[in-house]
């Protein structure tokens, strides 16, 4: 039984790396099960696991270790992620591979904040941890503990906007600002000038983010090129502006920011917001 | 020719209905590439709106950078894999939630005009369209939910409503109409919305030969009319002849002037019934005469026979017409008014009870499920009561049936009493809208399940249909009590308030409503809980809550009580719509799903006239 499948997800998954040569980088941006796989066994991968640790605790891939995001976020300075990648045996050149078993969008908070202080190697898996197990694919209950190793800190700035720079989207042509919430959280109220990319774009059943030409295609459609300076910003605390961090990404955009204090900031600090009251939208959703 | 039902002693031989194929992929492309013309300035706002229209895309409210997505379900008949499309692109592009129109439509809202060709895309891939959903065409063809399963009806009108569909889909004939066109097939004289369409149909049979009894002209809007009857048969082999002679003469002698006058039923209320039935006569001899072939092979009525797949063996139910009350086992509740039986022994139909027609994207693909389980057609219909029709369960499936529907929310009583409201979205999204009639029709039908009024025999052949403006999307002039939602000065305060209307009915006896009174939006409930009151008290023993509407409005009512006219029923009601003053109780001056003071607003409609 487990052969089966495990045939046929071989089958879809080189189907996709096929279509995905066409367009490099995004193999950067996500890892597939197989290479994953072969990665566990050659032992040349650090995989972290960024849900709550009891969920960690009670089965995880295997050889992960536990980062919750929520352990991210309670204080993410970047001294502080340099010292937990090194708790985490991670030294500069580990390659990391995040999950979340959301639909990749916890997991991108993580990657982006690992990118923020210089840990450029570090991609998301494509899938989450239940598609994962459904695969049959290798899990453990063991809790792993790797060798303290050591971490450079390099805090790239190029991946991270303030509002400040998110301010300067609305008079400058070339920048754009893409608010990643669900539509209807959109029309309620957002920051003048931003585009909307509902996250819910963003993935398939089948990955936690489209093929390239497909979110390029959405790109298009919304009149963002590879060229623009895109600003991602989401409603709190930059999950759901992460993962469209890594779909432009993906898309081609090079020059991209995450605003990762986002709409939560924003309205605290009394900015400017763009609200629309005439219709009453909330109403259309079934219970 | 005849379409069988044929019970397969397994599921080896049953192939489910394949999707047909409406759809087209060029269409999605261009779409895309006019929307980005459009945005770059080259192509004009009228040029442009017309187009969108004729793609299914309508303008929505007060916000023109998004777009209602209308999706046309031809017959109403959907497959799983639609509605797990559907439910996956809600999500992706629209709002997480689709919702279920008036005229077996499916409609995505809030979708940003530049995802529309993605919609569009998706829709493709499992054969459906939004081609000429909206603008002055032929719009989705309806046709009964019962039809194939009625115990009345003469022969299923499905494959003739389909051939219809399909021969005027993009035909050249109907792309630029002076206004929209409808085209409603009925199952038997009860059930279908006949005399409110452009043209009607009823099958019947004569000597032996298959046709419809047709009626035209009719429609509902500011101004409503009831259809007329073409003539006394209309034999199949006529029927795309006389279809095509009355789209003909209407795009030859409609109005194209005055945009408020340019359904065809005022051409036909204008130069007169007799006149233009004499018209609509000799124009289908010269179609007869002068038609091509190449035009005619559009049109093929195909007889599908996929066969009945055999579930289980199924026993007689008679549950269904147990007594039950607010108190009962709600399966029993929901079988009472959500199960019916097919023509077809040990088949039966279930309703699915939405809420104002709107269902979330995790409860289609769940219904998709659902359907692939327990139906033997393997597909469902949506109906003009806003719900979904599945059909041919057999009847030891259905408490199975029925608990999944629990798990996903779905469960509720009543999609065939008093408690399933029909609402049309109001200013959930349309320009038109005065009021959020949608809010309302799902605020109803809470507190009448609440109530338990779905339980009582006496209001099941009773509807209520909720319109946020004049304009009748939701249909209100052919229900028991209808609303439609306007603006009022009450106190000195602007109200949102709504116009009751008595009386109306559906089938081939379509009547339209009297108006009665207004009403303020958040008093409806209380009038209408005061309806049912005054009903009870009066009426004379079995009479049903529409039969004794009907009688009051036509001031036949003998009861002891009263209430025996429409100014006695005014006078009954009067302390009911009465609103505390504005400084006591501001929100009574508020429209549901809003805290500020209400004020109208609207802006240009592209659809509903």
């Amino acid at each position: 039984m487990r052969s089966l499948k495990y045939a046929f997800k071989e089958k879809k998954t080189n189907n996709i790396l096929s279509k995905n040569r066409t367009l490099s980088k995004s193999q950067d941006i996500i890892t597939n099960v197989d290479i994953l796989r072969s990665l566990i066994r050659k032992n040349s991968v650090r995989i972290v696991d960024v849900r709550k640790e009891d969920e960690y605790k009670k089965e995880h891939i295997k050889t992960a270790i536990s980062i919750p995001l929520a352990t991210v976020l309670a204080d993410d300075s970047p001294e502080r992620i340099v010292k937990l990648l090194e708790q985490s045996g991670i030294s500069d050149k580990t390659l990391v591979v995040v999950y979340d078993d959301t639909f990749g969008a916890l997991a991108a908070r993580v990657a982006w904040t690992f990118q923020y202080v210089g840990h450029s190697n570090t991609s998301l898996l494509e899938t989450t941890f239940t598609k994962w197990k459904n695969y049959g694919f290798e899990t453990e209950k063991k809790v792993n503990v790797f060798p303290r190793a050591k971490h450079s800190l390099k805090v790239n700035t190029d991946i991270y906007a303030n509002y400040d720079e998110v301010e300067k989207t609305k008079t400058e042509q070339n920048k754009i600002l893409v608010d990643s919430r669900e539509r209807l959280n959109f029309l309620s109220e957002h920051i003048p000038g931003a585009t909307n990319l509902p996250y819910t774009m963003l993935g398939t059943s089948d990955s936690i983010l489209r093929e390239p030409q497909e979110i390029r295609r959405f790109m298009e459609n919304r009149g963002i090129s590879t060229d623009n300076e895109v600003i991602t910003y989401c409603g709190s605390v930059g999950t759901l502006s992460g993962l469209a961090y890594y779909a432009l990404r993906m898309g081609g955009v090079k020059n991209i920011r995450l605003y990762s204090r986002s709409f939560k900031e924003w309205k605290k600090l009394g900015k400017p917001i763009e609200e629309f009251k005439d219709a009453n939208f909330w109403d259309l959703s079934a219970e | 020719m005849k379409r069988e039902i044929l019970n397969y002693p397994d599921k080896k031989h049953f192939s489910p209905k394949s999707n047909p194929r409406w759809g087209k992929e060029e269409e999605t492309e261009i779409f895309g590439q006019n929307v980005k013309l459009f945005r770059k300035g080259k192509i004009s706002e009228d040029d442009f709106r017309r187009f969108r229209l004729q793609h299914g895309a309508y303008g929505s409210r007060l916000q023109q950078n998004y777009s209602m997505v209308r999706i046309k379900i031809p017959s109403g008949e959907i497959t799983p894999e639609q509605l797990e499309k559907i439910g996956a692109l809600s999500e992706a592009f629209s709002i997480g939630s689709a919702h279920v129109s008036t005229r077996q439509n499916i409609q995505l809202h809030w979708v940003q005009l530049e995802d529309v060709s993605e919609v569009m895309r998706g829709l493709v891939d499992v054969g459906l369209t939004t081609r000429e959903a909206c603008g002055n065409t032929i719009r989705n063809v309806m046709c009964s939910h019962f039809a194939g399963v009625c115990p009345d009806e003469e022969f299923d009108s499905t494959p003739y409503s389909k051939a219809i569909a399909r021969f005027f889909l993009r035909n050249p004939v109907c792309q630029n109409l002076p206004r929209k066109f409808k085209i409603n097939f009925a199952c038997c004289s009860r059930h279908g919305l006949v005399r409110i369409a452009d043209i009607g149909l009823i099958p019947m049979k004569k000597e032996g030969i298959n046709g419809f009894k047709i009626y035209l002209g009719g429609g509902l809007g500011a101004a409503s009319f009831i259809g007329h009857q073409l003539e006394e048969f209309t034999s199949e082999d006529r029927l795309v002849s006389t279809c095509v002679a009355v789209v003909r003469l209407f795009d030859r002698l409609g109005n194209r002037e005055n945009m408020a006058r340019n359904r065809m039923r005022y051409l036909v209320n204008e130069m007169g019934w007799s006149k233009f039935q004499r018209l609509v006569i000799k124009e289908r001899s010269n179609v007869e005469m002068t038609i091509s072939l190449e035009t005619l092979n559009r049109y093929k009525v195909e007889w599908e026979t996929p066969g009945i797949r055999q579930l289980s063996n199924g026993r007689k139910l008679p549950l269904i017409n147990e007594k039950v009350d607010v108190n009962s086992d709600p399966y029993k509740r929901w079988l009472h008014s959500n199960v019916v039986p097919q023509k077809q022994n040990g088949y039966f139909v279930v309703f699915i009870t939405l809420g104002a027609g709107d269902i979330t994207s995790n409860q289609l693909r769940s219904l998709a499920k659902t359907i692939r389980n327990y139906s033997g057609e393997e597909c469902a219909r949506n109906t003009p009561n806003q719900n979904f029709a599945v059909r041919y369960v057999k009847a030891n499936n259905l408490p199975e049936f029925y608990n999944d529907l629990v798990k996903i929310g779905l469960a509720n009583p009543g999609a065939l009493s008093l408690s399933s409201v029909v609402g049309c979205s109001g200013t959930t999204s349309c320009n038109l809208a005065i009021t959020n009639s949608h809010r309302l029709a799902k605020e109803i039908q809470s507190k009448f399940i609440e109530l338990g009024i779905d339980t009582e025999d006496s209001l099941r052949d009773s509807t209520i249909k909720i319109s946020g403006c004049p304009n009748s999307c939701g249909q209100h002039e052919i229900a028991t009590i209808g609303f439609y939602g306007g603006a009022s000065r009450v106190d000195g305060a602007m109200t949102p308030t709504y116009t009751m209307m008595f009386g109306g009915k559906d089938g081939e006896e379509g009547m339209l409503g009297k108006s009665v009174m207004r009403v303020p939006a958040k008093r409806v409930i209380a009038t209408l809980i005061k309806i049912i009151e005054i009903y009870k008290q009066e009426r004379s023993a079995e009479e049903s809550l529409s039969r004794w509407i009907s009688k009051l409005i036509n001031g036949v009512v003998n009861g002891r009580g009263q209430v025996k006219s429409l100014d006695d029923m005014k006078s009954a009601l009067a302390q009911t719509v009465t609103l505390p003053s504005p400084s006591d109780d501001p929100e009574a001056y508020m429209d549901y799903g809003n805290d500020i003071k209400f004020s109208a607003k609207t802006a240009r409609g592209e659809c509903a006239a």
